[in-house]
């Protein structure tokens, strides 16, 4: 079997660390030593930096994934005939779309403990903010994937007297996710880049690790640059990873 | 060959069905007994594929009364389930689910809503895809297939769930020519083995060949009902005269 040719858009991240280099070149100010890998300090500091590796990836998967089932749970009563159960998705939908990510962040961290009388982590407090306001939108992307869906596929369904039940678990869902998929993956470039806000609460993660080395070194700039490298690099990756995934279900689809 | 008619299976009367201010269906009386063949025709939007989808209530009519195998249809979940399984449908197109081989496409029905189990529902299945004559299809997807056997393979997704009635919406209106053939064999053959059904088609070889019972459609109306042999020869409405000219000139 051949494996799956991956594309990495390696040029633009070339290109851009090829401009940063030549700035460090052309300006006394630069002083890449802090992130300097030969010296014993750059190479302290820069696995510090990287360490937040592992909380942005888990944050945003995490909420990823919440948000995927509370969309989910968001969208059926969209697709019903009752305009009550409409109602709901819509009222959801509108307000939660409505609410700044930060503000949500800074809500569910400081004022949903008081609210529902819960003590929340840094991290759920974090995934549950992410995940909310992402389900909104996942929930419109569900809609319109099962909504692409054919009626002949409800009639033939219809027909065999599947129920309402079975109807969307064997024959609409499992084409619908064809559809959704892609979409879903740029959902998840979307929640990386948005975990990042969740560093005002004091998450551990990429951009909390360089604001709290910025204020020991003193060398933003350097520092914002390794950030904004590393978020480049996650994304390019992850992007790939969508594109890839285009590709083989057009493939299925033609076959 | 055809079976005598006998107590009618399904019974309709008066039976009215609006699309907004639009009537589909206008006071239309039929009866079809068990073993029947009945094949509708008329023009486009006459209301034929309306009629039938009000039998196996994918439409709700909203007068008058439709009874099938002594269960009347009102608009309860009780009524809809307990004649689903009666009713068998075959569509324009096809609508076999895409992402299931054609043996998924058929054992689904039975092993969710009959409790079948996977072997006895594949067995089933065999032997209704050797009686389409396509055994050697069961596992490839639709998409693999001609329009021809994609239609064979839902005539046999039908007869998977042992209905006592099939509803064909004209099932080879989306079919190139030359495979209109193989689908109406396969149909004639069923209509042959005593199954009651009713056909909208165009295809009037098949209904001299099969109907025990010739019904024209026009603007919601059964303007003419009767045996082929009258049907076809000495029709009683101008309108179906003109409509059989025209579709017999080719």
């Amino acid at each position: 079997m051949k494996l799956p040719s991956m594309t990495v858009p390696y040029k633009p991240a070339l290109l851009f660390a090829a401009i940063a280099l030549l700035l460090s070149g052309c300006s006394s100010d630069w002083g890449w030593y802090v992130v300097n890998p030969t010296t014993k300090t750059g190479m302290t500091n820069l696995s510090f930096l990287f360490s937040g590796l592992y909380y942005t990836i888990l944050l945003s998967v995490t909420a990823i994934v919440i948000s995927v089932i509370v969309g989910l749970l968001i969208t059926l009563p969209g697709l019903s005939k009752n305009p009550m159960l409409r109602g709901i998705n819509r009222v959801y939908v509108e307000i939660v779309r409505a609410v700044p990510i930060l503000v949500m962040i800074l809500w569910v961290y400081y004022g949903l403990p008081q609210v529902a009388d819960i003590s929340i982590t840094v991290f759920w407090a974090g995934v549950l903010a992410l995940a909310l306001s992402d389900s909104a939108f996942e929930a419109e992307i569900f809609r319109a994937g099962i909504q692409s869906i054919d009626k002949g596929q409800y009639e033939a369904a219809h027909s065999i007297s599947l129920s309402y039940t079975d109807t969307m678990r064997f024959v609409i869902l499992p084409q619908a996710i064809k559809r959704i998929l892609p979409a879903l993956g740029n959902q998840l470039v979307y929640m990386l880049k948005m975990s990042s806000l969740v560093s005002v609460i004091g998450m551990q993660e990429l951009t909390r690790k360089a604001n709290e080395l910025v204020v020991t070194e003193y060398r933003p700039l350097e520092i914002y640059t390794i950030l904004v490298l590393e978020y480049l690099v996650l994304i390019l990756i992850v992007s790939a990873g969508v594109r890839w995934l285009e590709r083989r279900m057009n493939k299925d689809d033609n076959s | 060959m055809s079976v005598e008619p006998q107590s009618p299976l399904i019974s309709i009367r008066n039976v009215s069905k609006f699309f907004d201010q639009f009537q589909a269906l206008k006071d239309v009386d039929l009866d079809v007994a068990s073993g029947e063949k009945v094949v509708v025709c008329g023009p486009s939007g006459s209301g034929k594929s309306t009629l039938i989808r009000c039998i196996n209530q994918l439409e709700k009519h909203e007068q008058g009364s439709i009874v099938v195998d002594g269960v009347e249809l009102t608009n309860s979940k009780v009524s809809l389930n307990a004649i689903r399984s009666k009713v068998g449908m075959v569509f324009q197109q096809f609508n076999l689910f895409p992402h299931l081989t054609v043996m998924d496409n058929l054992t689904l029905g039975p092993m969710r809503t009959k409790g079948f189990t996977k072997q006895q529902a594949e067995e089933m299945a065999m032997k209704y895809l050797e009686r389409v004559r396509i055994p050697e299809q069961a596992q490839k997807y639709p998409r693999q297939l001609s329009g021809g056997q994609q239609q064979r393979v839902a005539i046999a997704r039908s007869l998977c769930m042992e209905p006592a009635i099939m509803l064909f919406d004209e099932p080879t209106s989306a079919l190139d020519p030359e495979m209109i053939n193989e689908v109406l064999e396969v149909m004639t053959e069923l209509a042959h083995s005593g199954m009651t059904m009713i056909c909208v088609t165009h295809e009037m070889g098949f209904a001299r060949r099969v109907a025990d019972k010739m019904v024209f459609m026009d603007h919601g109306k059964i303007v003419e009902m009767s045996k082929p042999e009258k049907f076809f020869t000495n029709p009683d409405s101008k309108r179906c005269q003109d409509f059989l000219q025209q579709i017999l000139q080719h």
